[in-house]
């Protein structure tokens, strides 16, 4: 069990790491693209880069403000 | 879309990791034993290819549209973090990566390990510390060859890429003997962040179903973008004080080969 739980910590740490607020904010904005393409007919491509650079420039701040 | 944009990102990527796994090497062979050291790090290229050899074609035969919305989402969340960790180091407020520091923090902690000999390894610990630094370093580069070959329909071109960094890096390391702490690594995971990110963000989006105008000649707005805005938080949040140090060594003494 515990050998399972260090290699799951391990894998989150690999793909998700500091920030796992991140990784949240760039399914969200994946799957709302996806909502916005498949069940509006909206070609969204200008979703995921404002929000995917506005989620690091959050994490950056609540980083700066810890250290 | 070409192959250069490809193996040009594996190609730093790796190499950034080359260096760090070169730093472990050396201190394994040049303090304990060059044998066993070599023994570790053929072990752990050997569980890398597996690893590369039985995902990279496996992960191919899935439909291309779902493949980029999987890869796309990892490899954005994956380029984020080098990303935010090279914009922290750029603007101060996370001690820049030190090579030479790394080295003396292994050679101290070799210096005191006990010699074990297990099998056919005379030096385990020579043998597990290279082995653990190459397997540790190398899964960060086999993440980027499958994702970025497979979402490319090119592991072959992403492998090469990668065997060339290594290459490299390897053949430096043998001519100098000592870690390469002149290689600007903040400024190449910089880079590589920007690349994954900006990939990421154009094929999570295709697999989602967005068409980009102009198609693939969007990621020549959406590189420059992701850096000029990277840029932009690292001139924002810069550190008036100036950057964070490296923790100090263990020991000053930096033993020649």
């Amino acid at each position: 069990m515990r050998r399972l739980k260090s290699i799951g910590a391990f894998w989150y740490d690999f793909v998700v790491g500091d920030d796992w607020r991140v990784a949240v904010v760039v399914v969200a904005v994946l799957a709302l693209t996806a909502l916005l393409v498949h069940a509006a007919g909206v070609n969204a491509w200008w979703l995921v880069p404002p929000c995917v650079l506005a989620a690091l420039g959050w994490s950056l701040r609540r980083a700066v403000r810890r250290s | 879309m070409s192959a250069l944009p490809l193996v040009l990102t594996v190609f730093v990527a790796c190499a950034v990791e080359a260096v760090e796994a070169l730093t472990i090497v050396l201190a394994a062979g040049l303090t304990r034993e060059w044998r066993s050291t070599f023994q570790g790090m053929a072990a752990a290229l050997a569980v890398l290819a597996v690893i590369v050899a039985a995902l990279g074609p496996a992960i191919t035969l899935l439909p291309l549209t779902a493949l980029r919305l999987a890869v796309g989402a990892l490899l954005a969340i994956f380029g984020l973090q080098w990303l935010r960790k090279a914009v922290l180091r750029a603007s101060g407020h996370k001690s820049l990566h030190d090579e030479a520091s790394a080295y003396l923090r292994e050679v101290t902690a070799a210096k005191a390990a006990t010699a074990e000999s297990r099998g056919r390894v005379h030096d385990w610990y020579a043998f597990t510390l290279a082995f653990k630094g190459v397997l540790l370093e190398g899964l960060e580069v086999v993440f980027i060859v499958i994702t970025f070959g497979a979402s490319q329909r090119d592991v072959g071109a992403a492998a090469v890429g990668a065997a060339a960094a290594v290459a490299v890096v390897a053949v430096t390391g043998v001519a100098v003997r000592a870690p390469l702490a002149r290689v600007p690594e903040n400024a190449m995971k910089f880079a590589v962040g920007v690349m994954l990110t900006s990939f990421g963000m154009f094929w999570g989006a295709e697999g989602a179903g967005v068409s980009w105008p102009g198609g693939d000649a969007a990621l020549l707005v959406l590189v420059p973008a992701v850096t000029l805005v990277a840029l932009g938080y690292t001139v924002l949040l810069r550190r008036p004080s100036g950057p964070v140090s490296a923790p100090a060594p263990a020991s000053q003494e930096v033993p020649s080969s």
